[in-house]
């Protein structure tokens, strides 16, 4: 396929490889912060083809990972209500919550439908006049801008029975606060390089990234998902190091545009405005994630109907909060690929498909 | 979850566009990217187009991968 293949060739990519190999004269760590590009290191056996000295840690980019057992609870508190019917993306299915997850809830009996895209969601909307239609609004950048238009879109179409529990997370400001940890000392995870997310970027350009070398002199490259971006990436990010210039560079050009996407942009401005939001692993991030603006607050779930989610626990023992900031890897916890697997998951990183414990699970053959 | 994949647009219509993915059509939203038009590729995400894919920038990136490996080569 275009724009693909040419990224997937070997004979290249073995190549870039020896040059890091040269090129690469000192310990260095490296955070890839979305969990897209987690999933292609292990897929293509990147890591096993670095240096020993380049260490690369996975980071919080996992939409349904860093959603807290509280929303989860919310959302499944949603899909009990009478008269309802939950939209999601099939990745939240599975997800536990405190006590139970959206799958229970439909075996249950709740009326719960996985969507590929939010506007399957406003079909479904449309197709069921008679019932409330929420949707469970999880995602990034990327994923925001669509919700956003769908909010529009049933405006225009002065659709009555749609809502949004908006879970939607902001990225830069996460990363901002595990750098300000890491700088303070509170955190053991002092890193040279991030691997910045290429679809995140696509929305929001490269310009809110330049805080990071800027103020923490760490070394930024905005990466696309194929094997040759991500080997380019990690050229890149070895040169700024050695060089110690670091600076926010875009691997990922016919993807990413510096200013970004203008017009998703605006949509969503228009719609969600920043607020606190509380990420799994990373705690309370100011402006770290979106709600929506007064004028659309009749689409907000959360406030249209009256739950009472469970206080909320955490499952004992699973280290996914740790496995989100970088601080440990997935075979170190001990319930990995034992009492929890893809099949029977305990936490959130091994049932999303960009969950770095699923990724180990699936490709980490010889991870050490 | 922020999985994107180059589609090539076939017709558009309004905010939409019918895109082919690996020979099959699908109808998708291209309110994000009202600068695409037939033939461009563009990124895909959860049912709308997020970026047109940058056809130049593409070429480029892959000439400099082959720089990079060359000059590597002569050292
Ligand atoms: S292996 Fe399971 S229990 Fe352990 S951190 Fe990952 S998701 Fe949590």
């Amino acid at each position: 396929m275009r724009f693909i293949d040419e990224y997937r060739n070997v004979d290249l990519g073995q190549k870039l490889v020896s040059r890091i190999h040269r090129v690469c004269t000192q310990p260095i760590k490296l955070m890839e912060f979305c969990g897209g590009h987690t999933t292609a290191i292990l897929k293509y056996g990147i890591r096993q083809l670095l240096p020993q000295t380049v260490e690369m840690l996975s980071g919080p980019g996992c939409p349904v990972c860093v959603t807290t057992n509280a929303d989860l609870d919310k959302a499944i508190a949603l899909a009990h209500l009478p008269n309802v019917i939950i939209t999601t993306f099939g990745d939240m299915m599975k997800v536990p919550g405190s006590y139970s997850s959206l799958q229970q809830a439909k075996a249950d009996g709740a009326d719960i439908r996985i969507v590929y895209s939010v506007r399957d969601a406003l079909d479904i909307t449309q197709n069921n006049p008679k019932k409330s239609v929420i949707f469970i609004g999880i995602g990034f950048e990327t994923t925001a801008p669509t919700l956003a238009a769908s909010i529009l879109e049933a405006e225009q179409k002065e659709i009555k029975n749609f809502y949004v529990l908006s879970l939607l997370k902001l990225c830069p400001p996460a990363i901002k606060l595990l750098l300000m940890i890491a700088l303070v000392g509170l955190s053991e995870v002092k890193l040279d390089g991030i691997v910045c997310p290429g679809h995140v970027s696509a929305i929001i350009g490269s310009y809110p990234w330049e805080f990071i070398p800027r103020q923490y002199n760490i070394a930024c490259v905005i990466s696309g998902f194929e094997p040759l971006d991500i080997l380019l990436s990690l050229v890149m990010l070895i040169d700024q190091i050695e060089l110690e210039k670091p600076k926010v560079e875009i691997a990922y050009r016919r993807g990413v545009k510096p200013e970004g996407n203008r017009q998703a942009q605006e949509l969503m401005a228009r719609v969600f405005e920043p607020t606190t939001a509380t990420w799994r692993g990373i705690g309370k991030v100011p402006l770290g994630g979106l709600k929506l603006k007064k004028e659309y607050e009749r689409f907000n779930a959360e406030s249209t109907f009256s739950i009472t989610p469970p206080l909320p626990r955490e499952p004992k023992a699973c280290l996914c909060g740790d496995i989100l900031r970088g601080a440990k890897r997935p075979p170190e916890c001990k319930l990995f690929g034992e009492s929890c697997t893809p099949e029977n998951p305990i936490g959130p990183c091994m049932v999303s498909s960009e969950g770095a414990c699923a990724a180990y699970f699936h490709y980490g053959v010889s991870y050490g | 979850m922020c999985l994107a994949v180059p589609v090539r647009i076939v017709s558009v219509e309004g905010t939409n566009a019918e895109v082919e993915i690996g020979g099959l059509k699908r109808k998708i939203s291209i309110w994000l990217t009202p600068e695409a038009k037939v033939g461009d590729y563009v990124l895909l995400h959860t049912g709308y187009a997020i970026n047109v894919i940058d056809e130049v920038e593409a070429q480029k990136t892959l000439e400099l991968l082959q720089e990079m490996i060359s000059t590597d080569e002569v050292h």
